[in-house]
């Protein structure tokens, strides 16, 4: 398990508007100690199981147990169809588990909450709002007086670089500014848990790279915690602090890799590819299966070694 | 410049086919009015107020008429969206029931209701009831499932999740389904209004039958077509520019 052993390589500023609660860490101090007791949220013996069109029951989520404690960066993979947005899902309360509990600062969640925002692929942004309206709802459906909601929605547009794009529609803006637009959303409802799934999974590549740098930053000026969900190995190496290896339907906790890498990091990192290769070659077994179900006619395209991540 | 010419020529052409019909002579006049016949009515009926009430009466019942159908029928329709029970026993009778013209609900209305403009109302309503709830079970179907799970998301539910994510997110969605509302809302009025006195358009109408003046029908006739149009042309037009604008879809030609 990784502590903040190397130094922060970039500033932390206080970027909480006047009255926000603070990150849940202290600054400076090892982002995540085991020791420290309740994890800030915790998974146990989740299962979820489903039936199908057909009508068999499909176990889509089997066992899961993990512990993400606060602050800290875990990102998790797996093939499509391991079950990882569902697993989101779950814990951002939008759907209840077959079994097992979801804890959140060692108490069951309660269906959807606040302190736990979810980012989407496809961003959910709302097309009949405008981005500042977008970025003020959760605020407005929390019932934050006017003037602090407009206040709070400049800090976090300024934040994500989008401030002279409040009066604009969703649709005027490119993939890119929707996701930071997105994040901006999430974070002002000042949540204690970020849940992004594949956010940047349909975004160009230099988009990404500035996606993940301003993420990155984000993350270490706010100290909140992040479950990030993504099919993209390098991706998750790149920004976690732990990447979680979920097997192919039903998703198991396969293995957990710690990434004990300096940051800033960047996806060209030598040392980021090496480890992302030996995540990879776990999650190989497990992409050929899917691909096996995929197929189910036995034409198995098999994934060589050294495909990159 | 070329579309206002079509427009004119059409019209014209129009308007000189009547003309000449008439001016032949075929039918006796108080049959087969001439234009300025339909002119000098319509001007009449304006001058003695007698138009002017009848529109304001009309439109008003048909305002409230429709506003109780869009109402219930958001509420009915997300309902039936929403519940799989509603949708298997209550979609299909919805969907039954539209092949019943409205105003077949007229002595039910008559005996409910009496004779008031509350049975008209009524008629109305189960005119338009129908294709309001039908567009917003289908507009609540086809409105990308993301939206709702977001709004929950970000702390909406209940009747804030309803009114500031669900409805706004199914209104491209159900904006046709509203029109045609609509339109039912104002031909069943009409109807209804003809079969009863009742100060409306269709009362005045069916005066011009009685009287045998033609030109007066014809002439009520084309204030109907006109407020139709006008109320489609100008709110449901404009709401549609409205969302292709806010949502950025390509209008749709």
């Amino acid at each position: 398990m990784s502590t903040q052993s190397v130094p922060r390589q970039f500033p932390v500023p206080l970027a909480w508007p006047a009255g926000a609660r603070r990150g849940p860490v202290a600054v400076g101090q090892p982002r995540h100690a085991p020791s420290l007791g309740i994890p800030k949220v915790g998974l146990s013996e989740i299962c979820l199981s489903y039936r199908t069109q057909s009508g068999e029951r499909l176990l889509a989520l089997d066992h899961i147990d993990l512990q993400v404690h606060a602050g800290e960066f875990v990102c998790i993979v797996g093939p499509s169809g391991c079950g990882k947005s569902t697993l989101l899902h779950l814990v951002a309360g939008l759907q209840p588990p077959t079994s097992g509990q979801i804890l959140v600062d060692g108490n069951p969640i309660q269906g959807p909450g606040t302190d736990r925002i979810m980012i989407f692929q496809d961003h959910g942004l709302f097309p009949w709002l405008t981005v500042g309206q977008n970025v003020e709802f959760g605020m407005k459906m929390k019932g934050v007086p006017r003037a602090e909601r407009y206040e709070r929605t400049q800090h976090y547009l300024r934040l994500v670089h989008l401030a002279k794009f409040e009066k604009s529609y969703i649709h005027q803006l490119s993939g890119g500014m929707r996701q930071r637009v997105a994040i901006a959303r999430a974070l002002a409802t000042q949540p204690d848990v970020l849940l992004m799934d594949e956010p940047f999974a349909a975004l160009d590549a230099q988009t990404r790279d500035l996606l993940h740098d301003e993420l990155e930053r984000i993350w270490s000026d706010t100290g909140c915690t992040i479950i990030f969900v993504t099919h993209n190995v390098r991706e998750a190496v790149r920004l976690g602090d732990r990447v979680v290896l979920l097997t192919f339907r039903p998703g198991r906790v396969k293995s957990e890799f710690p990434v004990d890498l300096p940051r800033p990091r960047s996806l060209e990192d030598p040392a980021v590819a090496l480890a992302a290769r030996e995540v990879l070659d776990e999650l190989r077994d497990e992409i050929n299966r899917s691909l096996d179900a995929e197929y189910n006619e036995g034409v198995k395209p098999h994934i060589e070694p050294g495909v990159s991540a | 410049m070329k579309r206002a010419l079509r427009y004119v020529l059409f019209y014209s052409a129009l308007l000189g086919l009547w003309t000449l019909l008439a001016e032949l002579k075929i039918w006796p006049p108080y049959l087969f009015p001439t234009p300025w016949g339909v002119a000098e009515s319509l001007y009449a009926g304006f001058a003695d107020h007698s138009y002017w009430i009848a529109i304001r009466v009309s439109m008003q019942r048909v305002v409230i008429g429709y506003g109780i159908s869009v109402v219930l029928g958001m509420v009915l329709g997300l309902g039936v969206a929403s519940n799989k029970f509603l949708e298997e026993t209550m979609g299909g009778l919805l969907v039954s029931l539209q092949s019943l013209p409205s105003i077949c609900w007229w002595p039910l209305a008559l005996l409910w209701f009496g004779l008031s403009q509350n049975a008209i109302l009524f008629v109305v309503v189960m005119g338009s009831l129908l294709s309001v709830t039908l567009a917003m079970e289908d507009g609540r179907k086809q409105m990308p499932k993301i939206f709702g799970q977001a709004g929950r998301n970000l702390g909406a539910k209940g009747f804030k999740l309803f009114w500031y994510v669900l409805l706004p997110a199914s209104l491209p969605f159900i904006v046709s389904g509203l029109k045609q509302g609509w339109a039912f809302a104002w031909r069943s009025l009409i109807t209804a209004e003809m079969l009863y006195l009742s100060l409306g358009l269709g009362q005045v109408l069916m005066m011009g039958r009685d009287l045998n003046d033609m030109s007066a029908v014809i002439a009520v006739m084309l204030l109907i077509i006109a407020l139709g149009y006008i109320v489609d042309g100008v709110v449901f037009k404009g709401m549609e520019r409205h969302l292709q604008n806010k949502w950025g879809l390509a209008p749709a030609s």
